[in-house]
């Protein structure tokens, strides 16, 4: 049983690529990701983790020092937010591309215009199809969890993926939770030191990055989307594997009160504590409330979202973002497409609330609740709403 | 050998598209680009290694009587070797359809 | 005379080919040469990374390659990026002793265009940091790889298809941008500039690069008969009026120190090199004296640094 402290998440997410045996670090600050920079830095300057560190002169630059380091062998890591998402995003389709086990903790923030430094999931909706391997955390243990968990995915050979940490920028971010750190014994029997399947080094003069012409570049697409989509049984064995090391399970789909539920909650990211609260309340109402989470986005797990969904009437997906002229908030419309082949399935109703950082309290949850079904009852079960902006 | 690009399975390609036989490029046939080819005339040769060092196809090598040879597999006929050859050795001539 | 000593020693070079022919760039491509050159420099102890380009695209095509030393291509603008990621890799895995000590030089290598322009912030970023890497700029003074578009690094007065010479723009309308003094304003310990018309001096600056410590650039001339519209046969010739009419000047800057590698009494007049060349055929009489006289100054200006020192 490790210790279990007070620590700003951010600093958590710091100690965890330390005690996750780091070997480069490469960042941009950016608000709202700028404390596990700064944090990393100052375990570097006095010594404490042997790692080399550069904060360099843009994002994009940040993940490309990442590519060749980790191309050499190196455990490489780096974090930003929106704004240095997109800029750096030429790089995570080419980083997916090469294979190449970086892992990322994207501190969401909303993406311009306007400038905002605050949280919702636009950062992470604009790379869905970037290849990378994507987890949602809710809280600071899994923030801090999901590094080590991370690693050990994405550097097994039979995935070979760059994987993304989501972490709700400020509202994990920069609050103090109480967490559990893992002793460092444990984590170095869980996560060895990395073995590349390649590695550039005069030993094995091996070309990485060839252009590929039409005759062969479907055939790279192809391998490339089998191995994301097989690493699924592999996150679930590292999952089992963290499990049994500290009692704390985790699943692509997680459930909360969902027995028997007529209508459930769909969210994603910190949104599931709040919700929850809610889902408490309703049930205390005699409601059917239950509340669906989705922790693994990429590969998106639809035989264990189906399996959650199963039975209800309907669905009240809470996005966190907007998908502007597209068909309506960006995890509703994958959700519907999930389900689009069940011969029975529940109506899916679609809200965005909480973008860049606008408090979503329980009460919020109810009353969204409360709307999509009175709605779906009359009839419309397909709705849409930008939730809680003034008219 | 290398199979050509149109002939790979999706199984086939090495994780991360990587490739890793050194050098295989060497199986390609620039030579086929030429229409003028390099011919020496060894009695001006003064084995200054001009033509080996300036030719960007690596085309040139060292054989048994200390000539460099050009090799018309990868040769693609730019003619750099004939221009900096100092004594006129080698000339450029039209290559034969065919040969 | 100090010339022909370099062109007989060409066999004192190794015979090794670390870039293997059955590559796909142009007849008589200079760039090809550097790249050839420069591999055979740096020799089998090196990691490069490449930017797209010319030399990426011929030289890669899956699933065929010329490089027989490890080569690394990802993007356009940040091969220094990548360079460092290389570097500091090698420097933490054998400090931590996971790879054995040896000594494996970092050469990053880019066009003009992925280097003075998209390129510029990643290689300013790589220079000021003082990562241990060789960055070497092939520059054939425009987008080839594209099909001749300008970049910054164009000649004034060349047309190219985004700087076509018409009826009211006669080409490029601005001065090159001087890449060695940008590197060498970030007071790295070696700057140099090589053309493969001078094949041995381009491989001792090549392995003088890679061997200090610290960041080195290294800015290389690569004639483009294809974008120049110059004959294929011409691209030594080429390279090596460029230098003799100082408008490609050979020097180095060692620790800030100046020094020309070669020097000329009196320097051709830039004319013939121009003549030569399709892509300055629209050259009025006047531009060209123009570009006579800045190319004079700045000679002028050069060899004072030299003699100065600084």
């Amino acid at each position: 049983m490790g210790k279990r402290i007070g620590m700003e998440v951010s600093i958590a997410a710091a100690e965890a690529v330390k005690q996750a045996n780091v070997d480069v670090i490469s960042a941009y600050p950016i608000t709202p990701q700028t404390h596990i920079v700064e944090h990393l830095s100052e375990l570097v300057a006095n010594g404490e983790m042997d790692a080399e560190f550069f904060c360099v002169e843009s994002e994009h630059s940040a993940l490309s020092v990442c590519v060749g380091s980790q191309a050499t062998g190196a455990r490489s890591f780096t974090c930003t937010s929106a704004q240095g998402l997109a800029l750096l995003s030429e790089i995570t389709f080419i980083a997916s591309g090469l294979r190449l086990p970086i892992v990322m903790i994207l501190a969401n923030r909303t993406l311009s215009a306007p400038l905002s430094i605050w949280n919702d999931h636009s950062d992470a909706m604009m790379v869905r199809d970037c290849g990378w391997i994507q987890f949602f955390t809710e809280n600071g243990q899994e923030v801090y969890d999901h590094v080590f968990i991370s690693y050990r995915v994405a550097e097994d050979r039979q995935v070979l993926f760059p994987v993304i940490i989501n972490m709700d920028g400020f509202i994990l971010s920069h609050v103090i939770e109480p967490l559990e750190m893992i002793d460092q014994e444990k984590i170095d029997q869980f996560l060895p030191p990395y073995e590349p399947l390649h590695r550039l080094h005069p030993d094995q003069p091996i070309t990485m990055g060839a252009f590929a012409l039409p005759a062969i570049f479907a055939e790279t697409k192809k391998a490339q989307e089998v191995a994301l989509q097989s690493s699924l049984p592999r996150i679930l064995e590292v999952w089992k594997a963290f499990g049994d090391m500290t009692g704390r399970y985790y699943h692509p789909i997680e459930t909360y009160r969902t027995e028997d539920a007529e209508t459930l909650l769909v969210t994603m990211g910190c949104f599931g504590e709040t919700a929850s609260v809610a889902v408490d309340q309703m049930r205390a109402e005699g409601r059917s409330v239950g509340l669906v989470k989705i922790r693994l986005w990429r590969p998106f797990p639809f035989d264990d979202f189906k399996k959650a969904v199963q039975g209800a009437k309907n669905l009240v997906v809470i996005d966190r973002a907007v998908s502007p002229g597209g068909p309506k908030g960006p995890v509703g419309s994958e959700v519907r497409s999930a389900l689009f082949g069940e011969p029975v399935h529940p109506a899916v109703y679609d809200f965005v609330a909480g973008i860049s950082g606008r408090d979503v309290a329980p009460s919020d949850f109810v009353k969204m609740v409360g709307k999509a079904e009175i709605e779906i009852e009359e009839g419309n079960k397909e709705g849409y709403e930008l939730y809680g902006v003034r008219e | 050998m290398t199979k050509p690009e149109n002939e790979w399975t999706w199984k086939e390609i090495p994780v991360g598209n990587v490739i890793l036989e050194p050098g295989n490029a060497s199986q390609y046939r620039t030579g086929d680009w030429k229409s003028l080819k390099p011919v020496l005339k060894k009695e001006l040769c003064i084995h200054c290694g001009l033509c080996y060092i300036f030719c960007p196809d690596m085309a040139y090598n060292l054989d048994s009587e200390g000539y460099f040879i050009a090799d018309l597999f990868y040769c693609k006929g730019c003619g750099i070797c004939a221009k900096e050859c100092p004594t006129g050795a080698i000339t450029m001539v039209m290559e034969e359809e065919g040969k | 005379m100090t010339e022909n000593l370099n062109v007989f020693a060409v066999r004192t070079l190794t015979q090794r080919e670390y870039f293997a022919p059955g590559h796909r760039s142009c007849q008589g491509c200079a760039e090809a040469l550097a790249v050839r050159l420069v591999a055979k420099a740096v020799g089998r102890n090196v990691i490069i990374a490449n930017a797209t380009g010319c030399m990426e695209i011929v030289s890669s095509p899956l699933p065929y390659t010329s490089w027989r030393v490890p080569w690394f291509h990802v993007a356009f603008e940040n091969t220094s990026a990548v360079a460092s990621g290389i570097e500091s890799a090698l420097k933490v895995l054998m400090r931590k002793g996971r790879i054995p000590r040896k000594k494996i030089v970092t050469l990053a290598m880019g066009g003009d265009g992925g280097t003075a322009d998209i390129g510029l912030q990643s290689l300013s970023g790589a220079l000021e940091r003082g990562h241990n890497f060789l960055y070497v700029c092939t520059d054939n003074e425009a987008y080839m790889n594209t099909g001749i578009q300008r970049s910054s690094s164009t000649p004034f007065g060349a047309s190219t298809t985004t700087s076509p010479a018409g009826k009211v723009q006669t080409g490029q309308v601005t001065w090159k941008k001087n890449m060695a003094a940008i590197a060498a304003a970030h007071n790295i310990p070696y700057v140099a500039t090589a053309c493969p018309s001078y094949p041995i001096d381009l491989v001792q600056k090549v392995k003088k690069g890679a061997d200090v410590d610290g960041p080195a650039y290294i800015h290389i001339l690569s004639v483009c008969p294809t974008g120049w519209r110059s004959a294929p046969e011409l691209s030594i010739k080429l390279g090596r009026l460029a230098v003799e009419t100082g408008i490609f000047p050979l020097y180095e800057v060692e620790k800030g120190q100046y020094r020309l590698s070669i020097d000329f009494p009196k320097l051709k007049p830039v004319k013939e090199y121009i003549k030569l060349q399709g892509r300055f055929r629209h050259l009025t009489e006047e531009m060209i004296e123009g570009i006579q006289k800045r190319v004079e100054k700045e000679y002028e200006q050069l060899r004072e640094r030299a003699k100065r020192g600084f």
